[in-house]
């Protein structure tokens, strides 16, 4: 029988301590113990990308982190994206090129869109195709996500 | 049905030293873990037993990827993205490269390991067939010392290796090829990225006075295990590239392989996409 661990983490800029199993997954842990249920299970098992965050600066499936490997990590949810009610231009193009149809891949493509402008401002379709791999959309046939990444990526200043 | 929580366990040892010490004290009691990106699948999945696991992804020992005039050697914990982005990977081992990035998708590149992609044991893992045709060398330790396995005797058959109750797989050593060198990877799948392997074939065949003087290929979902295509090789191996014995050789493949019919593929369509495989790779190689 596995003792819970107590669980620090940082979600959003937000400091967190929890007492959870040390395999709880981090998307439960999020979704159930702090009530952040932007993050979405589609397959559980890292074929689908819903339940994509950020762990340390970096895109994991928050369903196949145990508990314990997230002990002292930053974590950013969608739910850290906007400014309040501000947008951040990520989710803004999104919304203007209708980059979401049924949502529920959203908060995944979002995240990792994110991530793909950070490390590269000034993506190629080609990059973004790479970059989204791991993120499945059954609604929008992906052009418009495109679309929405690469006005997001001018929009953040980088020359194109 | 996922499993029951409470029935998996994590030790988190602060150094190697204690991690081999827990193993040692509880012979096969621990399974390693690292990113977690198969583990976790099977949890998910509701099909592991009650385990207790060693969780080793802080141990800064298995970490980084170091260079010298004659290899590189892996650290355990070396990502699929760090060898995606380590410019050393790129110039001496290009079929590494294509491997992690045939592997998932970018979240599971960041969090799976080299040592795991081994240790896992999947004949359908994309780095083995890489791995076995650069002829690397895997380092064991255990409290009873360390020692090196050659990669192409360490699968012995379908998730059998050759790894003690107490051993942990800690680095692994590729030597840079030299001289004029051919490399060849690639991976058939349903799509680019995520889907796992219907057949694999990576190889790497060293040029000398237009002959092929050395050649290593290795296979992935064909056999139960990463496996070297041994005859494939004998029958290319010394033959100038003007009139490589196409032919000849996808047929010694056939006594290389021993596919099955699963959800991802029959074994008649391994077998035939793989010789296709072998064919392409020629045709590259005779045009160097």
């Amino acid at each position: 029988m596995a003792d819970r661990i107590d669980l620090t983490l940082t979600v959003n800029g937000a400091d967190h301590r929890v007492s959870v199993p040390p395999f709880a997954r981090l998307l439960d842990v999020l979704r159930e113990d702090l009530r952040l249920t932007g993050t979405k299970e589609g397959c559980g098992e890292g074929e689908c990308g819903a339940c994509t965050v950020l762990l340390n600066g970096q895109v994991v499936n928050s369903c196949l982190v145990p508990a314990v490997q997230a002990q002292g990590a930053v974590v950013v949810t969608v739910e850290g994206l906007a400014d309040g009610e501000r947008l951040s231009s990520l989710q803004a193009a999104f919304l203007a090129h209708n980059g979401a149809q049924c949502g529920f891949c959203t908060p995944g493509m979002l995240l990792s869109a994110t991530d793909l402008i950070n490390r590269c401002p000034n993506p190629s379709d080609d990059q973004i195709r790479d970059g989204l791999a791991g993120n499945l959309c059954r609604c929008t046939g992906y052009a418009k996500i495109l679309d929405a990444v690469h006005t997001a990526a001018a929009d953040t200043g980088a020359p194109r | 049905m996922r499993g029951y929580l409470p029935d998996f366990d994590v030790h988190v040892p602060a150094s190697l030293g204690e991690a081999l010490d827990l193993m040692a004290q509880r012979p096969g009691i621990f399974t390693p873990l690292a990113g977690g990106t198969d583990l976790m699948v099977v949890y998910n999945a509701g099909r592991l037993k009650p385990t207790c696991f060693l969780d080793l992804s802080r141990l800064a020992e298995l970490r980084g990827i170091e260079e010298d005039a004659t290899s590189l050697c892996f650290g355990a914990l070396t990502t699929f993205t760090e060898l995606r982005e380590c410019r050393a990977v790129h110039q001496h081992f290009p079929n590494l490269v294509k491997s992690a990035r045939a592997t998932g998708a970018l979240a599971i590149q960041n969090r799976g390991t080299l040592a795991g992609n081994i240790a896992n044991a999947s004949p359908a893992a994309d780095t083995p067939p890489s791995l076995l045709a650069y002829g690397a060398e895997l380092e064991l330790v255990s409290p009873r010392g360390l020692r090196r396995v050659a990669y192409d005797q360490f699968h012995r058959g379908y998730k059998s290796m050759d790894l003690a109750a107490d051993e942990l797989l800690t680095r692994i050593l590729v030597p840079k090829p030299a001289g004029r060198g051919f490399h060849y990877f690639r991976k058939v799948g349903t799509r680019q990225a995520q889907a796992i392997s219907k057949t694999c074939l990576a190889a790497y065949a060293r040029i000398e006075e237009g002959c092929v003087a050395e050649l290593r290929i290795g296979l992935g979902s064909v056999a139960p295990a990463p496996v070297r295509a041994r005859n494939a090789e004998a029958a290319l191996l010394g033959q100038p590239l003007a009139s490589l014995p196409v032919a000849a050789a996808r047929e010694a493949l056939l006594a290389d392989m021993s596919p099955i019919d699963d959800i991802r593929a029959t074994a008649h369509y391994r077998s035939v996409v793989t010789r296709n495989l072998l064919g392409q790779m020629l045709r590259e190689l005779a045009s160097l």
